[in-house]
């Protein structure tokens, strides 16, 4: 090998073409700089010059933030819009993601000093009732991680829901305890999770067809059940008990968190958990580490010895049970009983939800608070009279995930094999 | 029937070379070995006892590795994630990383494979992400390591240290399968050689045995291992490409700053490791990717901008490198695949129907031109042979008026004959004063068809050599290296080094 001595390695020189000037930080500066005009100009200038109350307590009383509505409206945009003008200049790109946030919670916050000017907001109603909201979402959402994470698409969530929230109701009913309620439910999801699992890694039909047929099915039983069981007879049927609130002492007297996180139900507590349980097992864990391989790179896990199949069905199914115990919290806590399509398209806003924390647990609990906060917001405006109807807020989940998908907030890129069924070679 | 009855015994500490052509039952041989495939018939003994593979978690147990020719490693992991799959170690029930770092960085110590721990192999060079493979399997404690293909993607400078690491290996005891349809490697490191031919055994033989003779054993007749050609008579200028940049699919530029022109009636061969912008290149001449910057011209006309299908229409043929995905529609016919480029045009039809009747004659003209082995134009080109679809393309390719000819990995995947038959065709579209673009990650083929030879690496062309130009130096071009030797080189060919700009 002569040559090698005297050689040397071309060194990459600076390229040609300049690299491109609207990279991602400053299409989102785009974004986040235009809401802050919005923000400033439009909420600015529509907001009466009145004092807009955020209340501590439940009511109008007690404690509160208080801002005058214009000038927080036109405050909260001008700060969006320096927001955007940082990621605009293309600076502090390590705290990319930080100051996009804070644009967005500006754009809030100024939108809210708007509404809210001359009246009050009880802040622990509105949290606490975001993360009512939340909840369901937030276990569908953790059901969808598991299936796809290991390379099945759930899009059966919906279905998964109906199946929680009814079983729920007849079982707990009839056994008047809500636990037993609660263990039906999980038991409704796993069935679908079963039908869902068998004909995509068994059979490998198409697994968002399979995820569509699951919802109608779903729906079909549960509506037909609720007609010809539940209406003629409710109080055998369709009257579960409601579960219990505990309060946990001391903790539950600070202020707004107290409330909203340790005078609660279970299904809150287990939601959080689970959250936390999946981040560490998805990243720390012997299973996760299997699991995120089987939905890159099923081939390659195969070669290593997992059994790539045996992983998927384990996942889709355990998926299934925390989807039915996010249905149940349908019948079990928020309304007390059932009711046909009582679920209304959670199911599909906990998919967004999915898709829109990036396939994490993290980000689907943040994702599926900022849609419990938007239904809580709607149904505050529509109660409040608000000149925005509240159907534009309902809209924002889908609207939020159009965007997401878009690529327009960062490159969304799912697991590598999700929704391809694995045959060997 | 993939494999007829083969016997194979391999001994501890040799390196035992699977030779044959693309398509022999090589792989599915080594498949069953390692679990993946199960044999219908007859037995594996490992160390003299029987053993059935059920799965690779068998296999790995009995002390037998893989390094598969598409790498197993999982893209968006972690060097030691990737190694430690399968075989994790867990402390508290939660993965022990540090203990994953310690033993990846153990073995790459003690068999001299340096890898980092911690880089995400996605973010790797193909070298290093075969260093992780070998590594993997070692983390395993393998008595004998298969290699599939394992120089495919490897610089000529990369395949000797590769196998360097082989001998290593049996220094230490272990037992290496090689296999490979590169008989200058298999005669530079085997102990032990044996062939296969449609799936089966057709002889064994010891690394002394001329080429020419192993060729013969692999193909059933003897070939000949060169491309006969008269010299070029270049022409008027045709493909000129100016300061073209190209990004890939993730946006990261691949093709940076390429000046480039091709002549009439000669043959550029692009020669480079995989990934190194020559797809990108391609596909922007094509019209299948945009071009940044730049411009690309065919006699004076831009295509810039141009649609592929005007770009194909404006005289230029394009054998693209994946076949099964851009080259052939394979649940179609022969003869559909043979008209995909003017099925919309006289006499195969027109804007409202197809004219079957010229179709068919047309498929049959072809079949018979270009020795495409099928039953009948009717069947689907899925049912073909490697080899006989890519002379599909070709003869489709070619049966426009040509002023320039692209082809990219011409001949990969096909076998021996069909081979000859491809370079044949290529080497007389130029004689008639085609211009003809090649691009090969098999140097050998490119120093075999080309009059000038464009080395690209890192989206650059870093030099245009003649093909006589040695291979140590071509290698080094190829990775990216420029010695005094190259640079001397560079001028004489009639180009400054572009890679100096």
């Amino acid at each position: 090998m002569t040559g090698v001595s005297t050689a040397t390695v071309q060194e990459a020189p600076v390229t040609v073409a300049p690299a491109r000037f609207m990279d991602r930080q400053r299409r989102l500066g785009v974004g986040v700089t235009l809401i802050g005009l919005v923000a400033a100009i439009l909420f600015g200038a529509l907001a009466p010059s009145q004092t807009a109350r955020f209340t501590l307590s439940e009511d109008a009383q007690g404690a509160a933030l208080s801002i005058n509505g214009q000038f927080g409206a036109i405050l909260f945009g001008v700060i969006a819009i320096a927001a955007g003008a940082v990621l605009l200049a293309g600076l502090l790109r390590r705290y990319q993601t930080t100051i996009l946030v804070l644009g967005i919670l500006a754009f809030v916050l100024s939108f809210l000093c708007w509404q809210v000017a001359g009246k009050f907001l009880p802040l622990v109603d509105t949290v606490s009732g975001s993360l009512e909201l939340a909840v369901p979402l937030i276990l569908g959402a953790l059901a969808g991680v598991l299936g796809e994470r290991s390379g099945v698409v759930n899009v059966a969530i919906e279905g998964q829901f109906l199946m929680g929230a009814f079983f729920a109701a007849l079982v707990g009913t009839m056994a008047t305890s809500v636990w037993a309620g609660l263990f039906s439910a999980a038991l409704g999801g796993v069935l679908i999770a079963a039908i869902l699992a068998v004909l995509a890694i068994r059979f490998l039909v198409d697994q968002v067809v399979v995820g569509i047929v699951l919802n109608l099915l779903a729906l079909g039983i549960t509506g037909f059940l609720y007609e010809r069981l539940m209406q003629p007879d409710a109080q055998s049927y369709n009257e579960p008990p409601k579960m219990p609130e505990w309060r946990i002492p001391g903790l539950a007297d600070i202020p707004v968190v107290g409330p909203v996180l340790f005078d609660t139900n279970l299904l809150v507590w287990l939601a959080l958990i689970l959250v936390f349980a999946l981040h560490f097992g998805l990243t720390r864990s012997r299973w996760g580490l299997r699991t995120r391989a089987v939905g890159e790179h099923p081939t390659a896990a195969d070669t290593v010895g997992i059994r790539v199949r045996g992983l998927r069905y384990l996942n889709v199914l355990i998926g299934g049970v925390i989807a039915g115990a996010g249905g149940a919290y349908f019948t079990l806590v928020s309304t007390g009983s059932f009711n046909k399509n009582m679920t209304a398209g959670a199911g599909f806003i906990a998919l967004a939800a999915l898709i829109f924390g990036r396939w994490t647990p993290f980000g689907a609990l943040g994702a599926a608070l900022f849609f419990g906060f938007a239904q809580k917001l709607a149904t505050y405006l529509s109660v409040a009279g608000s000149p925005v109807p509240s159907q534009f807020l309902n809209m924002l989940p889908y609207l939020a995930t159009i965007v997401a998908v878009a690529g327009l907030v960062g490159r969304v890129r799912g697991p590598a094999a999700a929704g391809q069924p694995y045959v060997k070679s | 029937m993939a494999n007829d009855h083969i016997d194979l015994t391999v001994e501890p500490g040799e390196v035992h070379a699977l030779l044959g052509e693309n398509g022999a039952g090589k792989s599915t041989l080594m498949n069953q070995l390692y679990g993946l495939l199960q044999p219908d018939e007859g037995e594996i003994l490992v160390d003299g006892e029987a053993r059935t593979f059920r799965s690779p978690r068998d296999a790995i147990a009995a002390g037998i590795g893989m390094v598969h020719q598409h790498f197993m490693l999982v893209p968006v992991f972690t060097v030691a994630e990737n190694i430690a799959l399968g075989a994790e170690k867990t402390r508290a029930g939660f993965l022990d990383r540090r203990r994953a770092r310690r033993e990846v960085l153990e073995v790459s110590a003690r068999y001299g494979l340096p890898v980092d721990p911690d880089a995400v192999v996605e973010n790797l060079p193909v070298g290093a992400q075969q260093r992780v493979e070998i590594v993997k399997a070692l983390t395993r404690d393998v008595d004998l390591l298969i290699l599939d293909e394992p120089t495919a993607v490897l610089t000529p400078q990369e395949t000797e240290e590769l196998l360097a690491v082989m001998r290593g290996l049996c220094d230490a005891g272990k037992s290496i399968v090689f296999i490979t349809h590169k008989l200058k490697e298999v005669k530079a490191i085997a102990d032990r050689i044996t062939v296969i031919r449609r799936g089966q055994t057709v002889g064994t033989a010891s690394p002394d045995t001329p080429e020419d003779e192993l060729a013969a054993l692999m193909v059933g007749r003897a070939v000949t291992l060169e491309v006969s050609k008269e010299h070029a008579k270049p022409g008027r200028e045709v493909l000129t490409i100016a300061g073209l940049c190209v990004d890939d699919d993730r946006g990261v530029r691949a093709v940076d700053g390429v000046d480039l022109e091709i002549r009439a009636g000669e043959v550029l061969g692009i020669a480079g490791v995989q990934g190194n912008g020559q797809t990108e290149l391609v596909e922007a001449v094509m019209g299948l990717r945009e071009a940044l910057t730049g411009t690309i011209k065919v006699d004076n006309e831009d295509l810039t901008g141009m649609t592929t299908k005007q770009i194909l229409r404006s005289g230029i043929g394009y054998v693209p490198e994946d076949r099964s995905l851009d080259g052939v529609v394979k649940e179609f016919s022969v003869a559909e695949n043979l008209v995909l480029d003017q099925y919309d045009r006289p006499p195969y039809g027109n804007a409202f129907r197809l004219n079957p009747a010229a179709i068919d004659a047309a498929a049959r003209e072809r079949v018979e031109q270009f020795d495409i082995r099928t039953s009948s134009p009717g069947s689907a080109v899925s049912t073909l042979s490697g080899g006989n679809q890519q002379k599909v393309v070709v003869a489709r390719e070619m049966s426009r008026p040509l002023r320039l000819f692209i082809a990219a990995q011409p001949t990969r995947g096909v076998d021996v004959g069909s081979i000859e038959f491809i370079h044949g065709r290529i080497v007389h579209e130029r004689d008639v004063g085609t211009a003809v673009l090649v691009v090969s990650s098999e140097l050998d083929e490119v120093v075999a068809l080309a009059d000038r030879i464009a080395v690209m690496y890192r989206g650059r062309i870093l030099a245009i050599v003649p093909p006589t130009t040695p291979r140590e130096e071509l290698g080094l071009l190829m990775a990216g290296i420029t010695g005094p030797n190259a640079a001397s080189v560079a001028p004489a060919a009639g180009s400054e080094d572009k890679g100096t700009k």
